[in-house]
């Protein structure tokens, strides 16, 4: 893309083409006042109060694209009487409780009104009743909102929800008279949101979403907000803690918000979590699921001299599970070199395993891909995962990069979902047969793939499974016959595709050329998970894909940049968050309480390839993993001295944490601690030939979390506790003659048995229900023994007899 | 300014200087300046003075406790939280103004929905420990809720015991047999309040 130059308040300004005046003005500290307008949203125009002067003539700039040699005027005395107009308006019939409102001194009326200098009324309208509405986690008052429809913007363009919608608001017409004495824009504007207020897009009363709670960040008045948090502080007397989501991979930048916990308790306490919402969405177990430390009365000194008795004595093994920072990683590897312990981690240990095979045929220590990268892309493909559960922030950013650069994509998985089918017209859902990912992966070879780079074997393999025979048709008009030729690609079969998918991908890639593949767990866990790691490194090298291994939990890529893990476990294991002979456990009822990842400093990896700093929220009155390692003479004072340590040659940097950045800036770069370098490496082009595709019998069970949880952490927190289930669609639950929350008998083959409740949900299509992890009384890891997530089950209604 | 002006502290032209009585210089004039001292008049002017006033009856002490003193709107002793005159209500709507205006930081309140859907007002504390009865908290007061009483007598075992809010509410009985004193200290609307008023117009 070309780099234009313009012209905004006499400030010569460098952009590329295809930018808003708004965006350029932002970055170059030009302030401009807008309501409506959010980042990588598209633009509403509900506010008009960005409008300024280009080239002379009246435009929004948040709408309005650059031109080389552009002139702007943001100010004039005309812009400002404007203004001033439109605020006027959005204060009339506007509920002055502002000393009880929740959004407390942050609201955007509040600071347009006194910047634009509205100090009288001189418009009225017959107010209108809006009653508020409870949303479940969202609370909407109708009668604070002034429509700017910031929170219906980031459910379509960014969350990909769609759940929220205008709806005609009722009540007094705005009468004609006002058209001569109010301002132009101003008068637009009071037109608009006279008639709609904000309402579900179901039409019904409950709110069907994902509960990410997006809207209530970025909604600018008080009209918005957590059911939870309302009326139980105002946001001045919070502290804003920066921290990273503790819950996934995609680490997103959040913010704490924490005070005393009551008059007499000044302990502090998580009251809400905030984000920057410009920048980086976050999703619903971040934001809803943030009590979840560990309470302790004190030093339990009996507990640690026994742990550390048990580590020097006995223990040979360390189990633990990703739910740690790079710091204890490292803490736990030098324990490791030192004493020779065992350190177990599957989850860590596959996706090491995979990251080791992908770079020998993509050439780099990394994947390239990031969040910034799939936003940025017009083509994306998710395979693997369950993108809106696995990892939402995938799911947003392809979300988002289908609604705002014109792109299409496609989602890859055995169980169909129904908002990510609604995410765009051009998004293709392939439900495929389970167990077929290496075949999708030399599909997208053969459909992607530079035929000139791919080596001659892999050339060939691929012409294999293609057929072509002729094929007369007969033209219906005319009656005359036609010879054409046809081709078959056997690989479609396999994966269970329709044969007409080749042409309707022909179709999406019309017009595209930046590329984006997410990969999730379900192919770390495949059989032939080694050798669709090493076609994906090759789909990375010969084809435009960018490729993201999203690490399966929080710093999954952490742990298998830092530690060497081994696959088996020892006789007697030190369990950290996991089982063991002696458990560490920051979720309580342990052997040795230890601190949850809100009450740690320290550092972790991002899918986005970017070490991120993290802080204390709420204080841990007892041991960490530091002063084990202490007893056991690894002498650092604190947890965080570990983090200019970290491995060099894994790509981390020798920065104390102190100077890791945690924040956006203006114009929307990521100042966030540091970025992991990528080495070059030599590769290999050997791959393997593909394997038959095991064949997994219904009824298949699934290993997933439903949407907002993701372990036990997230489940401890109070606003999203609940009781695991078998979450299954509405018509798996019919066929077995259930209803919503009757109980089922799920056995496998080896005998093992569970018995739980069977939950719809209504956002997902097959016959395939998932079982959870996050429910720490429901043990689904016997069915799931091989690791792979799709296991062979029976599944029965328990009879009440 | 510069350091020069800071310096120079002759700010009032009109002053007038003393540099202070000499000090004495030998034994003898310590010893004059004893007897200069002690046996001055004054200390027979001031007896007489206080057998004067004591024949004459005119005693200015107030005979607390059977007495006491009327003080003035403006004093500020420990605060009141006020009652709504209509409704019996309570006056704080919970905005938590005075706990931002603090500078003593001794204000905390906990508020929460209630079941009319409206912020309540669980529990409000000032810690009378550290309090400076600076009275910001009864002038930021948008609603006159938080208010400071002139009621002085306030022995106790311990401070706390004023600074909860049942403490601090004025008792419903006291509310109805209408004993509930208006605080026209700071905070309170001025006389002339309504003459300030812009209006807005309204459409109904």
């Amino acid at each position: 893309m070309s780099e234009i130059t313009l012209t905004i308040d006499g400030k010569l300004c460098v952009a590329k083409e295809g930018e808003s005046v708004l965006n350029v003005a932002r970055r170059n500290g030009i302030f401009i006042p807008a309501l409506c307008y959010l980042n990588n949203c598209s633009p509403t125009l509900a506010c008009r109060l960005c409008l300024a002067d280009v080239d002379g003539k009246r435009a929004y700039t948040c709408n309005a694209k650059i031109k080389e040699g552009m002139v702007v005027v943001t100010k004039s005395e005309e812009i400002e009487k404007e203004r001033r107009a439109i605020m006027e308006v959005y204060d009339i019939n506007h509920p002055l409780e502002c000393g009880v409102c929740d959004q407390s001194g942050e609201c955007e009326l509040q600071n347009y009104t006194l910047e634009m200098g509205v100090d009288s009324q001189s418009h009225c309208i017959a107010d209108t009743q809006r009653p508020s509405k409870d949303w479940g986690f969202i609370h909407y008052d109708a009668s604070l909102c002034i429509v700017c429809e910031r929170c219906i913007t980031v459910c379509k363009d960014m969350i990909g929800d769609s759940a929220l919608k205008t709806v005609p608001r009722g009540g007094a017409e705005l009468d004609k008279e006002w058209k001569e004495k109010t301002q132009k824009d101003a008068y637009a504007m009071w037109n608009k949101m006279q008639k709609s207020i904000v309402g579900l897009a179901s039409g019904g009363d409950t709110l069907e979403c994902s509960d990410c709670g997006e809207c209530t960040a970025v909604c600018p008045v008080g009209a918005l907000v957590g059911s939870d948090f309302q009326y139980s502080s105002n946001a001045w007397e919070l502290k804003k803690i920066p921290a990273s989501n503790p819950h996934s991979s995609d680490c997103s930048l959040m913010y704490y918000d924490v005070k005393h916990t009551n008059t007499s308790i000044s302990k502090p306490k998580i009251y809400r979590v905030s984000s920057e919402y410009n920048y980086a969405p976050l999703h619903g177990g971040a934001r809803y699921g943030y009590d979840f430390q560990n309470e302790v009365d004190g030093k339990d000194e009996e507990a640690f001299d026994k742990a550390v008795a048990f580590l020097k004595n006995e223990a040979d093994t360390i189990a633990f599970s990703s739910y740690i920072t790079n710091e204890e990683a490292l803490i736990l590897q030098k324990l490791k070199e030192k004493y020779g312990y065992k350190l177990i981690n599957p989850d860590a240990y596959r996706y090491q395993t995979f990251l080791k095979n992908f770079t020998k045929t993509s050439g780099k220590s990394l994947y390239s891909g990031d969040l910034d990268k799939v936003r940025a892309s017009n083509f994306v493909v998710s395979l693997g995962g369950m993108l809106r559960s696995d990892s939402p922030n995938a799911g947003y950013a392809m979300n988002n990069a289908l609604s705002m650069n014109k792109g299409a994509g496609i989602y890859f998985h055995p169980i169909g979902d129904k908002v990510v089918s609604g995410y765009s017209k051009n998004i293709l859902s392939a439900l495929h047969v389970v167990g077929a990912e290496e075949a999708i992966v030399y599909l997208l070879l053969d459909l992607f793939a530079d035929k000139e780079k791919l080596p001659a074997s892999i050339k060939e393999y691929l012409a294999d499974f293609h057929t072509i025979t002729k094929k007369t048709i007969t033209d219906g008009e005319e009656g005359q016959t036609k010879e054409i030729e046809v081709d078959t690609n056997a690989l479609l079969e396999m994966i269970g595709l329709e044969e007409d998918f080749c042409e309707k991908v022909e179709k999406l890639l019309d017009k595209k050329d930046t590329f984006s593949l997410i990969v999730g767990e379900d192919v770390y866990t495949h059989k032939q998970s080694a050798n669709i790691a090493k076609l994906l490194g090759l789909l990375e090298r010969t084809t435009p894909f960018d490729v993201l291994l999203v690490p399966s939990k929080t710093n999954t890529l952490g742990v298998a940049l830092i530690c060497d893990l081994s696959k088996t476990r020892g006789h007697k294991t030190l369990g950290y968050n996991e089982k063991g002979d002696f458990t560490l456990c920051a979720l309580g009822k342990g052997d040795l309480d230890m601190p949850a990842l809100n009450q740690q400093e320290g550092t972790f990896s991002s899918m986005n390839k970017r070490v991120v700093p993290t802080n204390v929220a709420v204080p841990f009155d007892g041991y960490c993993l530091n002063d084990i390692a202490n007893a056991l003479d690894l002498e650092r004072e604190w947890t965080v001295d570990y983090t200019a340590h970290l491995p060099k040659k894994a790509g981390f940097k020798a920065v104390a944490f102190d100077s890791l950045p945690n924040e956006f800036d203006n114009a929307g770069n990521e100042n966030r601690g540091y970025l992991l370098e990528i080495f070059e490496l030599t590769c290999s082009d050997e791959i393997e030939s593909m394997s038959d595709i095991k064949v997994y019998k219904e009824p298949l069970v699934y290993r997933a979390n439903p949407i907002n949880q993701f372990s036990p952490f997230t489940n401890k927190a109070h606003q999203l506790n609940e009781a695991g289930a078998l979450y299954a669609s509405q018509e798996f639950v019919a066929s077995l003659g259930l209803k919503h929350k009757d109980m089922v008998n799920i056995t496998n083959h080896q005998g093992d048995k569970l018995v739980v409740a069977v939950m719809v949900d209504s956002s997902i299509e097959g016959m395939i229900p998932y079982l959870p992890t996050f429910d720490r009384k429901i043990d689904v890891s016997p069915f799931f023994k091989d690791g792979y997530r799709f296991a062979e089950v029976t599944i029965k209604g328990v009879s009440h007899e | 300014m510069e350091l020069k002006d800071f310096q120079n502290r002759d700010i009032a032209p009109g002053y007038i200087f003393f540099d202070g009585e000499k000090k004495p210089q030998n034994g003898w004039e310590s010893f004059k300046r004893v007897v200069k001292r002690s046996v001055k008049g004054e200390l027979f002017v001031g007896l007489w003075i206080v057998f004067r006033e004591m024949i004459r009856f005119d005693i200015h002490t107030v005979q607390y406790p059977i007495e006491k003193i009327e003080m003035s709107p403006r004093y500020r002793a420990i605060h009141r939280l006020l009652r709504l005159l209509e409704s019996e209500n309570e006056r704080c709507i919970g905005c938590g103004l005075c706990e931002k205006i603090c500078i003593a930081n001794c204000i905390r309140m906990e508020t929460r929905l209630d079941e009319n859907k409206r912020k309540e007002v669980t529990k409000y504390s000032i810690n009378f420990g550290r309090c400076i009865f600076c009275g910001y908290c009864a002038e930021v007061c948008p609603e006159l809720a938080i208010v400071h009483g002139n009621d002085y007598e306030n022995a106790s075992e311990q401070r706390a015991h004023f600074g909860l809010k049942e403490d601090m509410l004025t008792p419903i009985d006291t509310f109805r047999a209408k004993q509930q004193k208006e605080f026209s200290g700071f905070g309170a609307l001025s006389d002339n309040a309504d003459e300030n008023i812009k209006k807005t117009p309204l459409a109904y």
